[in-house]
């Protein structure tokens, strides 16, 4: 299926049901929406546009740009506009030709401009059209609907490509057809070069609901928006939902119209999730575990699960609350030791995932799928005997201690229900001994002063004492990407030179 | 396309119904060759013409109601309805089943 097909089916079955309540004119209907793709992809075909590039922050220019590229039949490519001047420029050569929809700032930075690259603004995109084309568009599924830039937390960023196969198959799999109500708002702040940007617009479009975007994130202006537009679904990164809790706190308000607070992108502390059920009862929270090169979700820790195991006495089913759920029905999940063999329930390995929706392929790289189908994600985790499954975080996180393999977020934690600690990073660093040991570099909460034996002490008490990092440093604040995946590359490279910082 | 030419019942392929407004779209493909009726007639492509010679049987019109999934649990083929009509969906002259999937959690 053709992406093109999503929008043209909802938009025939509910043409006049408000799919963007839009940042810069009215709301855009279904209809509406159609009308203004179909214009944006004549212009693209006039311009012989090969992409539609965007640079920009959220808005009902995304919806379009992505259906419109879909519908001339070229990619869309979204990139990060924050990046440093350099890297932008670096990545637009490579996301070059074609055409750039760019925030007002961008031009000014990029200088000489990008070869290949023509700019133009978000309101000229939006009223952009063209004569009706003499060829036919998009139509064929094998084509690629979107190239996503990884975060690129080690080395290079690398451009997934993601055809339109692997997102409608997501779509179609996954999300009731026109199952929104009329009244239903999904509030987007994932930032669209994110692939949780991409799957909210696709989703929310095939369930019929509303979008609502937030420009930018800030965690007082997504609870304004979410109260005043009444949102019932949103979605949010770990870094996000702290402090969304924080102003909810602080205002009492409790946004009552919310249904559904889905969370993903990046590891969630336990704590964290408590005080959102805690502060939220009658929101359903669910946690999402995919990647991009599996077009979004490919696990789900849903509401009952929650509820189930926050109430739970019993240790397997309580510590559900720090897994992602269970597999989607249409994947095959399977934990493997590094052979490549599958493990059974409860044995720790490297999670392998299978399914229409699973791409694994990269821009000018081809796909890294195993000649069945099955892509080696290069997260650690284990499935336990329900089939709920445990992420550990990247393969190359995981510490080996002495032979013992140690999960840095397991240790996270348990450092983050100490009183006095604000924040915590765990990394393995070079150790003679024992070939690598455990360090810990730890935000004070305001006010607070722990001694590091104290620290230890706390893990060693609640794990056990191999767990118990060797090396602890404090730190004002962590290095966070903007999606909220904590960057702990950087504190490697900053922290294995010296010797002990405790 | 001739009405005992196999239809190639790719996943995401849409279909029309010619008697009624029924259109569907194929979700999961069957595993073998199936001829996919609505209202007592094949279905075509969406897009093509409706044939003038034919009209709804009375035995197949119970209609079939949009955003229902069905599945043919012999072949696996599974459709999804993006427009009703009068006309009921059927494999081989037999009507198919409804399915009942549960909604997953909205994770966007």
């Amino acid at each position: 299926m053709h992406l093109s097909s999503l929008l043209e089916i909802v938009a025939e079955a509910l043409p006049d049901r408000v799919a963007v309540a839009a940042c810069d004119a009215g709301d855009l209907t279904y209809g509406g929406l159609l009308d203004t793709v179909r214009a944006v992809a004549r212009h693209l075909q006039d311009q012989g546009a090969e992409r539609l590039v965007a640079v920009d922050v959220n808005s009902e220019a995304v919806p379009v740009g992505l259906f419109g590229a879909a519908l001339a039949g070229i990619p869309y490519v979204p990139v990060n506009y924050r990046l440093a001047d350099a890297q932008l420029v670096a990545i637009l050569e490579r996301a070059a030709p074609g055409l750039a929809v760019v925030e007002s700032s961008v031009p000014a930075r990029l200088g000489e401009g990008v070869p290949g690259l023509s700019m133009m603004s978000r309101g000229a995109f939006l009223a952009s059209n063209g004569p009706e084309p003499a060829t036919a568009g998009g139509v064929d599924p094998e084509d690629p609907a979107v190239l996503l830039f990884t975060s690129g937390t080690t080395g290079e960023p690398k451009a997934a490509v993601l055809r339109h196969r692997h997102l409608t198959s997501y779509v179609l799999e996954t999300v009731e057809f026109m199952g929104a109500d009329p009244d239903d708002a999904a509030l987007v702040s994932v930032p669209p070069y994110h692939i949780a940007g991409i799957a909210a617009v696709l989703t929310s479009v095939w369930s019929g609901r509303r979008l609502v975007y937030l420009p930018q994130f800030s965690a007082e202006s997504w609870v304004d928006t979410a109260a005043r537009e009444a949102a019932t679904h949103a979605m949010v990164v770990p870094t996000m939902l702290g402090r969304i809790l924080e102003v909810l706190a602080e205002r009492g308000e409790k946004l009552p119209a919310l249904r559904h607070l889905s969370y993903g992108g990046g590891r969630m502390p336990i704590a964290l999730v408590e005080r959102a059920l805690d502060h939220l009862p009658h929101v359903g929270l669910v946690n999402a575990y995919g990647l991009t090169e599996t077009s979004s979700t490919i696990a789900v820790l849903g509401p009952e699960d929650h509820t189930d195991a926050a109430s739970s006495s019993e240790p397997e089913v309580r510590a559900r609350l720090g897994s992602v759920g269970r597999p989607l029905p249409n994947l095959e999940v399977e934990i493997r030791d590094p052979m490549g063999v599958a493990v059974p329930a409860g044995t720790h390995g490297e999670i392998w995932v299978r399914g229409d929706q699973v791409s694994g392929e990269y821009l000018g790289r081809g796909a890294a799928l195993s000649s069945d189908g099955w892509l080696a994600t290069n997260d650690g985790g284990w499935l336990d005997t329900e089939g709920y499954l445990f992420v550990e975080g990247r393969l190359d996180d995981i510490i080996v201690r002495g032979g013992e393999n140690l999960s840095p977020g397991e240790i996270e934690d348990v450092l983050l229900t100490h009183p006095d600690v604000a924040d915590a990073a765990v990394i393995g660093v070079p150790d003679e001994e024992w070939g690598e040991a455990v360090a810990a570099v730890i935000v004070l909460a305001e006010g607070a002063q722990a001694e590091p034996d104290a620290l230890r002490a706390w893990v060693a008490e609640r794990l056990r004492s191999t767990r118990a990092p060797q090396r602890i440093e404090f730190r004002p604040e962590l290095p966070y990407s903007e999606t909220g995946k904590l960057l702990r590359r950087v504190l490697k490279a900053e922290m294995s030179p010296g010797p002990g910082g405790s | 396309m001739g009405a005992k030419e196999p239809m190639d019942l790719k996943p995401g392929t849409r279909w029309a119904s010619q008697v009624c407004d029924t259109e569907v779209i194929v979700v999961r493909a069957a595993a073998q060759p199936v001829s996919l009726q609505c209202g007592g007639h094949p279905m075509a492509p969406v897009g093509t013409d409706k044939s003038p010679d034919v009209t709804l049987d009375p035995s197949f019109a119970s209609g079939s109601l949009i955003g229902k999934r069905f599945a043919d649990p012999e072949s696996g083929l599974e459709l999804l309805v993006t427009k009703a009509g009068a006309g009921t969906l059927a494999i081989d002259g037999v009507a198919l089943p409804l399915k009942e999937a549960k909604p997953l959690p909205s994770s966007d």
